[in-house]
């Protein structure tokens, strides 16, 4: 289609996909903090992904996240690739005003996301390590389900692992201090008080994220969490 | 106060010769000059020596042509804020710096000769749909079509674009989309834009593409580099028009195709 071949049409379906994405880091995020209430709430939780909406609405949410993903990632290494080429000579002398660290690294910072995103899901999906498979189910109000709480405290018992996650999270924080505020920017909703604005509401929310996700990790580590 | 300086100047022979720094002393610069007149005086010097002269583009020298092109110290048109480089003072600068002397770098921007760049990509840009389309004959009385006092400053802000390039000069990505929305812009906020208002965006910016410009990442230093301080929001404002311009013509299509059908 000609609309996604062009410049701007492209960049409009990476700041959608980018989109979906914030929504379900932040899910995500506010989900895991369940680890503070306790076995029995966390794994409800748990449990209620992997049923809901018998047992579709889990496999419709991957869809939308993996579809995105994929998207997000091959149109921004073709915008790169385009980007590279249009400046073939560097300077000799650099120069760089107003762009920040982190929006001259996105395609590192969102490629080393990407391997850690894999590694996740190996991780704690697919588990194809430390035998979570093989964990204890948990008794759920005498339904018995998978212990996804025993399997977070073993997970994050290995402190190379938390650190792993925790570097990751850096990187996802820098990656959405650019990426949050170019959303509007890209999507043409901006005006000169709204840039303002969202430029601190991504920087804010690129923050929440990194402190909500590490905290997690953190305190099963120090054994706050048992 | 007069000035002694090296100088290091981009020297490029023709289109496809390689380039490199030339190490040149610049002394005895008047403070009070503008950096295209110590360019006037380097170039006398050379003369005189036999040497060739540096190509570099100029006009109007009072800011408003769009020519200058140079990028000084890794920034177009030097380091002062909403700056032509022919408005640039040579008090600017301190006795003993070293100046660095580049031409705008784009693939879109081709190296013609020493600082020189052929931008002959922006007029394609404008020749594809830069312009609102007017019968001949007098003039309408200009009261007759009535414009908010906010549309026409916004406009006229956009118009402040000079079209000089510093923009594409100062991207990360070379791209061009600090003055192909102003420009868009402009048209497309008044009432005598809006005719070709779907028709001008497309044709813009698949021209811009096809040119070989970069894509913007939201950075902004085109609009720090901006001599005219053109505002990223036209970016944003284009975006918007670019799709609402694309669904329009998506659904023109199936139309068409659909009555052509039966």
């Amino acid at each position: 289609m000609r609309f996604l071949s062009s410049s701007i049409g492209k960049k409009i379906v990476v700041a959608l996909t980018g989109l979906v994405l914030v929504g379900f880091v932040f899910g995500h995020m506010i989900g895991h903090l369940l680890m503070f209430a306790g076995p029995a709430a966390y794994n409800e939780y748990a449990h209620f992904l992997h049923t809901v909406g018998h047992g579709m609405g889990i496999w419709v949410a991957r869809s939308v996240v993996f579809g995105s993903i994929i998207v997000h990632v091959l149109f921004t290494i073709q915008l790169t690739k385009q980007n590279r080429a249009a400046r073939a000579e560097p300077y000799g002398y650099q120069h760089t005003q107003v762009a920040s660290k982190s929006s001259r690294v996105m395609i590192i910072s969102g490629l080393t996301l990407l391997s850690f995103f894999i590694y996740h899901i190996l991780h704690f999906t697919v588990r194809v390590w430390h035998g979570f498979n093989q964990l204890p189910l948990f008794d759920l109000a005498g339904e018995k389900v998978f212990d996804a709480y025993q399997m977070m405290i073993k997970g994050f018992s290995f402190p190379l692992v938390t650190g792993f996650y925790i570097l990751s999270m850096v990187f996802l924080c820098s990656h959405l201090s650019h990426g949050v505020a170019s959303i509007p920017q890209t999507l043409g909703l901006n005006t000169e008080a709204s840039g303002k604005l969202f430029k601190k509401l991504g920087l804010a929310f690129a923050f929440l994220i990194l402190a909500g996700f590490s905290v997690v990790p953190l305190a099963i580590n120090m054994g706050l969490v048992k | 106060m007069n000035l002694n300086l090296h100088l290091k100047v981009w020297r490029q022979a023709s289109p496809n010769a390689k380039g490199s720094f030339q190490d040149i002393e610049a002394r005895d610069i008047p403070d009070h000059a503008s950096f295209l007149e110590m360019m006037d005086i380097v170039n006398e010097r050379l003369i005189a020596d036999g040497k060739e002269p540096v190509a570099f583009d100029h006009d109007c020298r009072e800011g408003i042509c769009g020519m200058c092109s140079m990028v000084i110290n890794g920034r177009p048109h030097g380091p002062e804020r909403a700056t032509t480089t022919c408005q640039l003072h040579m008090r600017k600068f301190r006795n003993g710096d070293t100046i660095w002397i580049e031409p705008f770098r784009a693939r879109a921007f081709p190296v013609m000769k020493d600082l020189m760049v052929d931008r002959s990509a922006f007029d394609r840009i404008m020749a594809a749909g830069g312009f609102v389309s007017v019968r001949t004959g007098a003039p309408q009385d200009a009261n007759a079509l009535p414009i908010g006092k906010e549309v026409a400053d916004a406009a006229m802000d956009a118009a402040a674009c000079i079209g000089c390039g510093a923009c594409v000069a100062s991207c990360k990505n070379a791209s061009a989309m600090l003055f192909v929305s102003a420009k868009i812009g402009q048209l497309n906020a008044l009432p005598q834009g809006q005719p070709e208002k779907h028709r001008r965006t497309l044709g813009m910016v698949r021209q811009m593409d096809k040119e070989g410009f970069g894509n913007c990442t939201n950075q902004y230093e085109c609009e720090a580099a901006c001599p005219k301080d053109v505002s990223r929001t036209w970016i944003a404002s284009m975006n918007k028009d670019f799709a609402v311009a694309s669904g329009r013509e998506a659904l023109l299509a199936s139309a068409r195709e659909r009555s052509e059908g039966d």
